[in-house]
């Protein structure tokens, strides 16, 4: 089946490259730092966290133009998603592997 | 009707010719989470994130419906090999 819809627009795509560039870290997540709503964002937080890295968050479940868009900007279908020097790290399994290297 | 434990089997076999597969269903039966362990000869000279992109789009038919994969191993066969040798020593 093609697909005559695209949530991510040219205008969207210069947004999420401002975004995921305006901090060192950025994780796309379901609900916050301090209040995550999904086990897997919850892992990842807490990696970050005892890494004691400065990183920001943003929460997918208050727009779901963002979820939307943010799965074909990252090539990627699920949250969360980590972002590191402005580019696509991975999501929960990845940074798991990483952070027990 | 959701995603079923033996179709992400066979979605998987058919398209990454594992040489050891486990797929375990991490829902409690909706076949809305799964757990995955995939060693295959196509993930060689590939990095981890290149890997799971491969698992994912392999299954992207399924991921309409999967809420949650985790994708636990991605080795190749070689790797597979050094990992139960290295547990094998450690264990004697």
């Amino acid at each position: 089946s093609f697909r005559c819809f695209s949530a991510l627009n040219p205008a969207l795509k210069t947004t999420l490259d401002k975004v995921v560039t305006s901090n060192k870290v950025v994780l796309f997540m379901k609900g916050n730092k301090d209040f995550p709503q999904c086990g897997f964002s919850n892992t990842v937080v807490q990696i970050l966290k005892s890494l004691d890295v400065p990183f920001e968050t943003l929460d997918i479940l208050e727009n779901e133009l963002l979820r939307q868009a943010l799965k074909e900007y990252s090539n990627w279908p699920t949250f969360p998603q980590l972002y590191i020097d402005g580019e696509f790290f991975g999501g929960c399994d990845i940074t798991v592997v990483y952070a027990d290297d | 009707m959701g995603v079923t434990k033996e179709g992400v089997e066979a979605t998987l076999t058919s398209k990454m010719n594992p040489t050891h597969l486990e797929v375990i269903d991490t829902s409690g039966g909706c076949g809305a989470s799964f757990a995955i362990e995939i060693v295959s000869e196509q993930f060689e000279g590939k990095r981890l994130l290149e890997r799971h992109r491969m698992v994912n789009s392999a299954l992207a038919e399924e991921m309409k419906e999967i809420h949650a994969l985790s994708i636990k191993k991605a080795l190749t066969p070689t790797q597979q090999k050094a990992q139960q040798e290295s547990s094998n020593t450690q264990a004697a």
